[in-house]
């Protein structure tokens, strides 16, 4: 982990967001404990956490919606307490709800904000026809909003956020809610701008989305930094992919624990009829495992390599899982578990 | 990324100005677009004249007729009608208690708390919005009155005054319904919350029975509520039945009595909602 290294060698102007030791508390709850965080101009930033990790209220007192407890943050520059104006014009903001005005529709709630934006008539006009193009709104954009999907939705809020070219843009749990399809899309579009050179805060209950679109992921709980650093550097400290076993026969636990200790590359855990280990190398391993379990006639009822989910991230730093009680399940994680890798 | 040419810059309180009449605009548009919310706003006042005139009409005694007579049913909806306006303007309210308390839930609040806009202006233009369209309401109030015999005693200019006192009041509850509706966990309380203390204080008033038929303690509490004031004031401008003369100050001189409460509840209530609003939370 280097981020207390990258925050003792802090050069300001490099940074689009920075936050020190931030702490908020709602009356007995501390929902922020301190946190530290930078998002470098121009890179993704991924904030990785459960549900009440504090995510959100990161993400609010940085939008200026909340007044921390204590700790200082800049964006862009801009003290985001005493400074608030200024951090507003330079940030785009999309909660975890489609924020936009169902009654109206999609070009007038573009035409609404642009206005509450302060920005020139003609400029949000030809802005928000740009938008509604690059959004695959177009043929949407008379009716009101409440006729659009959840995808649409999502895609026509991110657009109201886009209406003044931010530099900066905050994704609060941009996905969440969306069907496959439409996250993918949504993706899509966040790469785009991201490739276009802006700063993207994006937080995340799913790891997978955290890994797609972050250069750097911090991981919070209980409204702390427990975590941070790259997609691999996370995964090589849970210890990346698990193989995971189901035997036809129990019996032969021993057996398979013997037979596999050559491929796998940590130690093996045997549940009842399920083996559980460590490997690296991708999905060869899968088929070596097969042969070395037939050679030795073992049966086998399943057999997958399974990506490290937020659970195992939890796990392995927390010691506890990620509560994802209200997670609904993506279709991705179906895929990780039966031996997909990408 | 280059940023979009910023308007020129105008003093702050025109930038308030801006923001209010575009929030205001999007409330209006967004009520037309929701055609049966708009048809049953609009009928529940119409119901309530058609209920009061019709079934209560000969029961409630007005000075100045004989008591179950026709004359006396007659004057009853002259009496009647400025108390539905009363009523009806009180209504408004809810309008605001209900559409900010979804707009939280949306999320909309937190995008605009995260605009470089003039604050305050959401609500300026949330109350603006709902104190206007009482315009409509009025409208179809009037012409439905008009049907059940009430009449315009009292010269344009006293009818216009009277409209536009009911406009103020109106915009008036509106702060009000503002506050609650920027207080309440959801929008389910939202649709209770914001008619629960309307409907004691239109009646508690002298909108629909003369305030001398209430027990003493009422009459008080009546006399002092500044929906009679408004009521009372909006009869004496129509030119319809005021009912029996009271002591009350209040009602003596109801017009500037409903203009003073106007102000002292703004006065009180819009400082309350816009800090409700800054330190308002999403749901």
């Amino acid at each position: 982990m280097h981020h207390s290294g990258v925050l003792s060698c802090l050069v300001t102007s490099d940074y689009a967001v920075e936050a020190h030791g931030l702490v908020k508390e709602f009356g007995d709850v501390k929902a922020l404990n301190g946190i530290d965080l930078v998002v470098p101009r121009g890179q993704v930033v991924g904030l990785l956490g459960p549900n009440g990790s504090g995510k959100t209220t990161t993400v609010r007192i940085l939008a200026t919606l909340l007044k921390a407890t204590a700790g200082s943050a800049k964006v862009a520059g801009f003290d985001v307490a005493k400074q608030a104006d200024e951090v507003r014009r330079s940030i785009g903001l999309t909660g975890q709800y489609a924020a936009v005005d169902e009654f109206l529709t999609g070009r007038e709630n573009l035409a609404m904000f642009g206005g509450l934006f302060h920005l020139d008539k003609n400029y949000v006009a030809t802005r928000a026809d740009e938008l509604l193009e690059k959004f695959d709104l177009s043929d949407a954009a008379n009716r009101p909003a409440k006729t659009y999907s959840g995808g649409m939705r999502r895609r026509l809020d991110l657009a109201a956020s886009l209406i003044a070219r931010p530099g900066i843009l905050f994704l609060d749990e941009p996905t969440t809610g969306l069907d496959p399809r439409s996250r993918i899309g949504l993706w899509n579009v966040i790469t785009e701008l991201v490739a276009e050179g802006t700063t993207v805060l994006l937080t995340t209950q799913y790891l997978d989305e955290a890994d797609q679109l972050a250069d750097d992921i911090v991981v919070i709980d209980h409204g702390k930094v427990i975590a941070h650093g790259t997609s691999s550097e996370l995964k090589d400290q849970i210890g990346g992919d698990r193989l995971e076993i189901t035997l036809d026969n129990p019996d032969q636990a021993a057996n398979a624990i013997s037979a596999l200790a050559p491929i796998v590359s940590g130690e093996a855990t045997m549940d009842d009829s399920r083996y559980s280990a460590p490997v690296s190398g991708g999905s060869p391993v899968l088929i070596e495992a097969v042969r070395a379990l037939d050679a030795q006639h073992i049966g086998v009822a399943d057999i997958g390599l399974r990506r490290p989910t937020l659970d195992d991230v939890f796990l392995t730093l927390t010691g506890h899982g990620a509560e994802e009680d209200e997670r609904p399940e993506p279709s991705t994680s179906k895929r990780g578990r039966r031996g997909g890798r990408r | 990324m280059s940023s979009p040419a910023i308007q020129a810059k105008r003093p702050a309180l025109g930038w308030t100005v801006h923001d209010a009449l575009i929030i205001a605009r999007a409330t209006i548009v967004a009520s037309f677009r929701i055609p049966e919310a708009l048809f049953f706003q609009l009928i529940q006042p119409v119901i309530f004249v058609l209920l009061f005139a019709y079934v209560f009409g000969g029961a409630i005694p007005i000075p100045g007729a004989e008591p179950g007579s026709a004359a006396d049913a007659s004057l009853y909806r002259q009496y009647l009608m400025p108390g539905i306006f009363g009523q009806t303007v009180a209504f408004a309210a809810a309008a605001s208690t209900v559409g900010l308390a979804e707009a939280m839930q949306r999320g909309i609040i937190d995008r605009y708390r995260a605009l470089p806009m003039s604050q305050p202006a959401v609500l300026l233009g949330n109350t603006l919005a709902n104190a206007l369209r009482q315009i409509l309401v009025l409208t179809v109030l009037s012409i439905t009155g008009f049907i059940v015999g009430w009449r315009i005693n009292d010269g344009i200019l006293n009818a216009i005054y009277a409209y536009l006192l009911l406009l103020l009041f109106a915009y008036t509850v509106t702060w009000v319904g503002a506050f609650v509706g920027l207080s309440v966990p959801n929008t389910e309380t939202a649709n209770t919350a914001g008619l629960i203390w309307i409907f004691p204080l239109t009646f508690l008033s002298n909108a629909f029975v003369p305030i001398t038929s209430l027990p003493g303690w009422l009459q008080w509490f009546a006399a002092f509520n500044p929906i009679s004031s408004l009521v009372q004031a909006t009869r004496e401008l129509f030119g319809n039945p005021t009912g029996a003369p009271t002591d009350f100050w209040t009602l003596n001189n109801a017009a500037l009595y409903t203009v003073i409460s106007c102000v002292v509840v703004i006065a009180i209530f819009a400082p309350l909602a816009v800090r409700k609003y800054r330190t308002a939370a999403s749901k």
